[in-house]
């Protein structure tokens, strides 16, 4: 029975003797964030089937907020139980473990969230459309682009609420992702998220067809990469025998005493490890866009509605590389030997690649997305620091580097002009000018970008870099500061832009947000600022959640 | 617990900073009051510190440590010695006339933006104003700081604001037009920006490395000056030879840019031709007073052996700045770039002292520190107002200028004769300890650089003859002499040269039993008068 028991997961009980299907064992109290937000993405498609169109707006809003806010106030609690540190154990029968960076992960994943949502519900940018006031989404998303149905829907005064659940569905995946402790449940958690981030991205209410274009571009690299990840985990599994975390490490680390007679002619075999361990890597590189993976990111960046990319650069990232530090730290370390070589070619190629091609980007959005590239090479130079340092500090890098990131999305939204946002470079030419605060609080977001000192930009830097310079990846530094260097030079020509060239006589205006993106700009205001200034508790939190439970 | 009158120095400019930025936008005078009488206040902290200042006492004094960020093993670590005392005092004394000197430089953007936008929150005044003490507050902290990375970040964090200061409110006098000043001013400021940047950036590499060498050596990160000074004395810590140069080397690339250093200066004559005088003053006579000030402290003290292996290589580029800076100045048509060219020539002095390793040579150079200070801003705050008069930075539009603003034409010659170190003014007790401090040991290169005291008698005469005498050239017929606050200006720093020029022992006896510290850092002795030889 010894080595059926080891295959025994969540996934894989139902292989075994039909009688003795044990019942599985869910511990609900410790799975309790992510059941929040799906319970809540559930009851949030019964109100678009149910409620009265013109009352689902606020009830979707309240909804998700509550949903996030009330998942985040579990997060906290299972922290403040010890569920971080000393109770972290591996819960559901092995597929999700409940540990520091889980939880660290989670909360800012569901802070990020809570701040997303508020953009997702701005609707006093746009003027009102026929006595209606319209968002950031599409009327229709259904009906051709500047088609008769599109116009009736406007006229009619539709808008997709549906978009709340489709990112609470979303959220809930990258909940799980960075949680998930095999590779089956990291595969569902992929694309949980995947897929209502692909649907959100059409949705643009301006640019259509751009926005189209992006979905179906996001979703064909994405698929792509998915068809990597999966074909990866299935070699793995010959290899392991199995697709829970530890017990591939304990394979790849030759400490499993049983081997599957099933899978005695591939258990152990090298090459299906090396083959798998790297198809998994780079679906995993493809998610948090590194090079020579990150193709899809600008186009995706630009084209999505900017509230969508905003989600996107920050949470979307934090999952991410929550799963890849688990999968190599928890899966792999074993074969450091292996990866980290290639992880050194990608970090360094990530971050110059990034920089260097973010300086010839004319739009404000592609150029987020470049440096959302080369800031991804930054921390995965923490990343190879394989030390718990370097866990905290891109626990810390990625906190910090999400609220800049929404606040800067936050920011594009309100420059606009007839045509909508207005993401040209050119147009923000004398922004400082017209609108000293919004070219002030851009600026900052620029700068912590840049990693001046005393903003959270600066924190994180360091965090990482001294992680890798502990570890011996002092080249690696040199090369981060390097890059840095050339970055800067593109943050510092947009504060040029704003503040040192004439404003166009056609310039964009500065649309009036409701109070909802006021909240998430000072939300990223104060995080990019206090992190930068006095971040010592949140990186005492960071480093008390720098252990995976294995 | 005492009072905490370093961070209340620092603080207190800061503060300023903030409530002169929350002056509402029609009372710019008020803002204009404010930022003067923060200025002066700090001043008179400034005085308090040095007063209680007591140079035969403790290294650092009137320390102050606080936990910040545990996890880097960064501590709140403040504490003021011999060099750093006089560099606050000179910072604190040079701010108020740099402001009063500025009264008005913001104003024309100030009406410019009103008129075109009516009722909107932009609000040059209290920002221009907002800015200067912001710098004040950062370049004080920096001096004050005994933690290295207490000192990055705010090393780093002044480029900003003079950033803004350079880009934002640059000179407006340029024969091109209004179109190609603008284009020219943000050129400087991104030029400035990018150089300190790089410097930084490869700063902070090292910074990082320094961390990993004492988490490795120490067990435990450390940024503490004192704490690394400390273990390297007893042993603790033995950075491996060719560890400490690349770390040395970082750190000195970034106070070279500073400084700056040939081949690293081309950012400063951009940045002080086109920013406004007073700007100009902050910049060269002010702020790169941290690169100086850091070389000593920080190259030095952290890294005295690999110090001892560049010295030959700083020594030759320090020459080079020296005559390199002061044959450009005499080529310059521009006056301020003629300035700029001159500071280049005179920092290579100041690090020429400090790298020649004897008491007198970097005693001489933070008395430099100083005196370039005060000699730079009087002739950089007079051209100042003798350009707005003209509205031309060109020397060929000038002539005559004496016969018709004798006063004005009076203070920029002292400014000039100060600058070319004339006995009597302060600059030349300075200019002549380094050479002497140079020669005892290095007596080649003490020598060239004596010779190229002619050239800034050169550049500085010529100067004068071209502007100020003759006969009275078209456009400077009924120039307005020095008015009162621009009397104000000058007339004190002319005082102050002269008061240091004939007394200049209240400054070295506070600077002297600092510099025998630093030298004992690096481990070096005067060389031993040799009698013999000399016959």
């Amino acid at each position: 029975m010894s080595t059926t028991q080891s295959l025994h997961s969540l996934w894989t009980s139902a292989a075994a003797e039909p009688d003795k299907i044990p019942s599985p064992h869910i511990e609900y109290a410790q799975l309790s964030p992510t059941l929040i937000v799906l319970g809540a993405a559930l009851v949030g498609i019964l109100i678009e089937a149910f409620v009265p169109r013109r009352a689902r707006y606020n009830a979707q809003v309240v909804l998700a907020i509550a949903g996030l806010a009330s998942a985040f106030a579990a997060v906290i609690a299972l922290a403040l139980d010890g569920y971080g540190t000393t109770k972290a154990k591996i819960a559901a029968m092995g597929a999700i473990a409940v540990d520091g960076p889980a939880l660290f992960l989670q909360g800012t994943i569901l802070l990020v969230g809570v701040v997303a949502v508020f953009t997702f519900a701005e609707r006093r940018l746009d003027p009102k459309k026929h006595g209606n006031h319209v968002d950031s989404f599409t009327p229709q998303a259904a009906a051709t682009p500047g088609g008769e149905a599109e116009r009736e829907a406007a006229r009619a005064g539709f808008t997709t609420t549906e978009v709340f659940p489709l990112a609470l569905f979303a959220i809930a995946g990258m909940l799980i992702f960075p949680a998930a402790n095999d590779l089956l449940t990291l595969f569902i958690a992929l694309e949980v998220f995947s897929l209502p981030l692909y649907i959100l991205c059409a949705l643009a209410r301006r640019n259509r067809l751009m926005s189209q274009e992006a979905a179906v571009k996001y979703f064909l690299l994405g698929a792509f990469s998915s068809a990597f990840l999966l074909f990866g985990i299935a070699l793995l599994y010959g290899y392991a025998g199995a697709v829970d975390y530890s017990s591939i490490a304990r394979v790849v680390s030759n400490s499993e005493a049983n081997v599957d007679p099933a899978l005695a002619g591939t258990m152990g075999n090298d090459a299906l490890l090396l083959i798998g361990g790297a198809m998994i890597l780079v679906g995993m590189l493809f998610k948090v866009g590194a090079v020579p993976f990150h193709m899809w990111t600008p186009d995706v960046y630009q084209g999505a509605p900017t509230p969508v990319t905003g989600l996107m650069a920050s949470a979307t990232k934090v999952a991410g590389f929550g799963a890849l530090l688990r999968l190599l730290y928890v899966v792999l370390p074993g074969l450091r030997w292996d990866w980290e070589p290639v992880m050194w070619g990608a970090a360094i190629i990530t971050m110059l690649g990034g920089a260097i091609v973010a300086i010839t980007q004319t739009d404000i959005k592609r150029m987020l997305a470049y440096s959302s590239i080369a800031h991804a090479g930054f921390m995965l130079a923490g990343v190879i620091a394989t030390s718990e340092d370097g866990v905290s500090s891109v626990l810390f890098y990625l906190a910090a580097y999400s609220f800049v990131t929404l606040g800067a999305f936050a920011v594009v939204t309100l420059v606009r002009d007839a045509g909508g946002e207005a993401t040209h470079l050119s147009k923000w030419a004398g922004l400082g000018r017209r609108s000293p605060l919004v070219a002030a609080v851009f600026a900052v977001f620029l700068l912590a970008f840049a990693g001046i000192p005393l903003t959270s930009g600066f924190t994180g830097k360091f965090a990482v870099f001294k992680a890798a310079a502990e570890s011996g990846a002092g080249a690696l530094v040199v090369i981060g500061v390097i890059s840095s260097a050339i970055a800067a030079f593109f943050y510092i020509r947009v504060i040029v832009l704003m503040f040192f060239q004439e404003p166009k006589v056609d310039g964009p205006s500065v649309a009036v947000p409701s109070p909802m993106t006021i909240t998430a700009i000072t939300v990223g205001v104060a995080v990019t600022v206090v992190l930068g200034v006095a971040p010592q508790y949140f990186l005492d939190l960071a480093g008390q959640a720098g252990v995976f439970v294995r | 617990m005492s009072f905490p009158l370093l961070t209340a120095v620092a603080v207190l400019p800061a503060a300023g900073a903030v409530a002169t930025a929350a002056v509402p936008a029609a009372q710019r005078t008020l803002a204009k009051w404010l930022a003067l009488c923060v200025s002066l206040a700090t001043v008179v902290l400034a005085a308090v510190v040095l007063v209680r200042f007591d140079p035969d006492g403790d290294r650092y004094q009137l320390t102050e440590s606080h936990a910040w960020i545990a996890d880097f093993g960064v501590r709140y670590e403040l504490g003021v010695d011999g060099i750093g005392a006089v560099l606050v005092a000179l910072t604190a004394v040079l701010i108020p006339f740099v402001i009063l000197a500025g009264w008005h430089d913001a104003d024309t953007a100030d009406d410019e933006k009103t008129a075109e936008t009516p009722g909107r929150r932009w609000r040059p005044t209290q920002g221009f104003f907002a800015l200067i003490l912001a710098v004040e507050a950062m370049v004080l902290i920096s001096f004050l700081a005994t933690d290295v990375f207490l000192f990055y970040i705010f090393f780093e964090a002044m480029l900003i604001p003079l950033y803004f200061l350079i880009g934002g409110f640059g000179d407006r006098a340029h024969q091109h037009g209004e179109e190609e000043a603008s284009r020219q001013r943000s050129y400087a400021a991104v030029k400035f920006l990018l150089y300190n940047l790089a410097g930084g950036l490869i700063m902070l590499a090292a910074v990082i490395g320094l961390y990993a060498v004492t988490a490795d050596q120490l067990g435990e990160g450390t940024f503490s000056l004192q704490a690394i000074t400390e273990a390297r004395a007893n042993g603790e810590l033995d950075m491996a030879t060719g560890t400490e140069r690349w770390l040395f080397l970082g750190f000195f690339f970034a106070f070279a840019i500073k400084a700056p250093l040939f081949p690293l200066h081309t950012w400063l004559p951009n940045a002080m031709g086109e920013s406004t005088a007073p700007v100009a003053v902050l910049i060269t006579a002010v702020v790169d007073k941290v690169g100086t000030f850091a070389m000593l402290r920080f190259c030095l003290g952290l890294f005295p052996e690999a110090s001892e292996w560049a010295t030959p290589v700083v020594l030759v580029l320090a020459l080079i700045s020296i005559i390199y800076g002061a044959l450009l100045a005499v080529g310059q048509r521009d006056i301020k770039r003629l300035i700029a060219y001159a500071s280049i020539s005179h920092f290579g002095f100041i690090i020429l002292g400090i790298f020649a390793m004897t008491s007198q040579g970097q005693g001489g150079a933070t008395l430099y520190m100083v005196n370039h200070g005060l000699s730079t801003a009087v002739l950089m705050l007079v051209a100042g107002f003798l350009i707005s008069r003209r509205g031309s930075r060109l020397i060929a539009d000038y002539g005559g200028v004496q016969k018709v603003a004798p006063v004005l034409a009076g203070s920029f010659l002292v400014g000039g004769l100060a600058t070319l170190s004339l006995p009597g003014l302060a600059p030349f007790i300075s200019e002549f300890l380094v050479l002497v401090g140079t020669f005892s040991r290095y007596p080649v290169i003490g020598i060239i650089a004596a010779a190229t005291i002619v050239l800034a008698a050169l550049y500085v005469l010529v100067l004068y003859q071209r502007t100020m005498t003759g006969p009275v050239k078209a456009g400077i017929e009924g120039m307005a002499d020095l008015r009162v606050r621009e009397l104000a200006v000058a007339a004190p720093l002319i005082a102050l040269l002269i008061f240091l020029g004939v007394f200049p022992k209240p400054l070295t006896d506070i600077v002297n039993p600092a510099v025998e510290h630093t030298l004992s850092d690096v481990r070096q002795h005067d060389p031993a008068p040799d009698v013999e030889a000399a016959k």
